[in-house]
């Protein structure tokens, strides 16, 4: 009950990221395979514009990597829009088979957690998981239209554009070594302008149980990096790391790694995308290098649709870990 | 001194919005529709015409302003035609700017792209 | 017990109470008072130059509205009154161009979704409410009074 699955066969064989302009110009945004010059990527919509962005990192790890569509068996995508259209309507044009995946911004790590377990029991050879999200797109599904003087919370978390992916096959220098998917949890908060305190115990819950699964201590990994808690979340799961007596001192955010502070981005980034492309293009460098032996990745999402936040219910969360450890 | 009368009330009413905003979970929706209602109950009791004369702009540029123009159409048309009267009487006075705001709307909605 | 209603929680919510970042009320009330009263004052520097002109005060009301409205409008397209609104909050979103604000915002915004059911239902999505709300106090009020003078 309640597992943490502990893979030997399964290794991560590339990755390619896509990201947005105000993404790009960010402190990573030298590492990303592909830097859009504007939002809409030439598209007559921003829904367009992301879907363009998730078939184009698709499209790089056949590329970068001298595959052909016949050489993956799945992809395993999802977005935070409706009907998962971005994903669905990405990969119509790829001729490889599909399924969507939907865990808000911790698709990533569901995708990759389902796609593992497939490589290493077998049934699959080599498989595409990936996610996207979309500045204007999520802020027209989950709150205003972009171009509404609203005045910004300081807690409120900025959807970045961007799309990442990852092949996972049986050949690799990156293994996927354990994967602790979460349960959904709620604490009863309604903020959804405070998303980051909302995911905090989804967060906390799948570490302690990864952690105590596998009798490990936080400091067993180089890295502990939450997907998209920000500046407001991260400062919620250190108290709850510390009520537990766990050390706090790798933890890190994928989400406030991507903007400068002076890019007025508030509580930092958050979507599919920061987890997807700040694992893709900077993790995963750094493992492949051996600059981190390994790194635990703790997606979060927070489950709502804009229904049950104007229904003033509260707003379960979710977060999938999964460790990736540099092959000796 | 008119620019400056102007300038204390607009800028003061909009300091007490921005404390109903931070203070409490009330969105800038909530808020636009708070002053209309306040606008027109401050009408009703004949208390919002003096205010424009005395601050100008200060008290007409807010959108509480629009709840004054339509409570004064109302009463003024119950005066000159009864029921009737008044049920046409907000719309009617409040038409050109209405009238206004939906062309612009649709003009600028049609021609310009949303940027982020 | 579910664990959204447990002392657990409860004790959470407390905590990010506690940990809200701290907003600085002077500086958004300040910028508020400064934006929101410049909006009025410009609005004042039109209405002198119509009454100048000889338009009667009733008159130079309304125009100094309609002209408010198109220049909220206009920043909106361009793009502006976004910026202007994520400094200004209440300050601009309170004066008349607000209210252009919000129905030019959405009708950029769901133009892809067509001229009709896209751009032109979803102008109202918060012009609506306020236009609702302002001539039902307005008929209500308004009749209280005429009706108990």
């Amino acid at each position: 009950m309640n597992k943490t699955f502990t893979l030997k066969n399964v290794f991560v064989e590339g990755t390619a990221s896509v990201v947005g302009p105000s993404e790009g110009a960010g402190p990573l945004g030298d590492l990303f395979d592909v830097i859009l010059p504007d939002d809409i990527y030439g598209e007559s919509s921003f829904e367009k514009a992301e879907r363009k962005m998730l078939l184009e990192s698709l499209s790089l790890c056949l590329k970068k990597y001298n595959y052909r569509p016949e050489d993956f068996d799945l992809i395993l995508a999802g977005d935070l829009l409706n009907q998962l259209i971005s994903a669905n309507f990405a990969v119509r044009d790829l001729n490889i088979p599909f399924a969507g995946v939907f865990g808000a911004c911790s698709t990533f790590n569901l995708s990759i957690g389902l796609g593992s377990l497939l490589v290493e029991a077998g049934y699959v050879d080599r498989v595409i998981a990936g996610a996207c999200s979309h500045h204007q797109t999520a802020e027209r599904t989950f709150r205003f239209p972009t171009e509404l003087g609203v005045q910004r919370k300081a807690t409120a978390t900025w959807t970045m554009s961007g799309a990442g992916s990852v092949i996972l096959s049986r050949q690799g220098l990156v293994k996927v070594k354990e994967i602790t998917f979460g349960r959904v949890v709620d604490y009863g908060l309604k903020d959804t302008n405070n998303l980051g305190a909302v995911m905090a115990p989804a967060a906390f819950d799948t570490l302690k149980r990864h952690l105590q699964n596998l009798g490990k201590k936080p400091e067993d990994y180089d890295l502990i990096a939450t997907g998209d808690l920000g500046s407001v979340g991260q400062i919620m799961l250190k108290h709850l790391l510390g009520d537990a007596s766990l050390d706090a001192g790798n933890l890190t955010d994928c989400g406030l790694l991507v903007y400068a502070s002076t890019q007025d981005k508030h509580a930092g980034a958050s979507g599919c995308a920061a987890s997807a492309c700040v694992f893709s293009s900077y993790f995963y460098p750094l493992l492949c290098q051996g600059q981190l032996k390994n790194v635990l990745l703790l997606a979060t999402g927070a489950l709502f649709a804009q229904i049950t936040a104007q229904q003033k219910d509260s707003i379960p969360a979710v977060a999938h870990a999964i460790a990736f450890e540099k092959v000796e | 001194m008119n620019f400056l009368l102007a300038f204390l009330f607009g800028g003061t009413i909009c300091a007490l919005g921005q404390i109903v905003l931070d203070k409490s979970k009330l969105t800038q929706a909530d808020l636009m529709v708070i002053l209309v209602v306040l606008g027109s109950l401050i009408s009703t009791f004949g208390f919002y015409e003096p205010l424009t004369r005395i601050f100008g702009a200060g008290a007409m540029a807010p959108v509480s302003n629009f709840g004054h123009i339509l409570t004064q159409g109302v009463i003024q048309g119950f005066n000159r035609a009864g029921f009737l009267g008044a049920l046409e009487g907000g719309l009617s006075q409040a038409a050109a700017v209405l009238g206004a705001a939906i062309v612009f709307g649709f003009g600028i909605g049609f021609l310009f792209r949303p940027k982020g | 017990m579910r664990e959204r209603e447990s002392p657990q929680s409860k004790r959470y919510v407390r905590l990010v109470e506690k940990e809200q970042p701290k907003v600085s009320l002077k500086s958004n009330l300040a910028n508020a008072f400064l934006i929101g009263g410049g909006i009025c004052v410009f609005g004042e520097i039109i209405r002198t130059y119509l009454l100048y002109y000889g338009l009667s005060n009733d008159l130079a009301s309304v125009w100094m509205s309609i002209a408010l409205v198109f220049f909220g409008s206009l920043l909106t397209g361009l793009g502006i009154y976004d910026e202007i609104g994520r400094i200004g909050g209440a300050g601009s979103a309170i004066p008349i161009t607000g209210f252009a604000n919000s129905i030019v915002a959405p009708a950029m915004e769901y133009r892809s979704e067509g001229a009709i059911l896209g751009l032109a239902a979803r102008m109202f999505i918060i012009a609506g409410p306020v236009v609702a709300y302002g001539l039902i106090s307005a008929t209500v009020f308004g009749l209280i009074r005429s009706v108990f003078r």
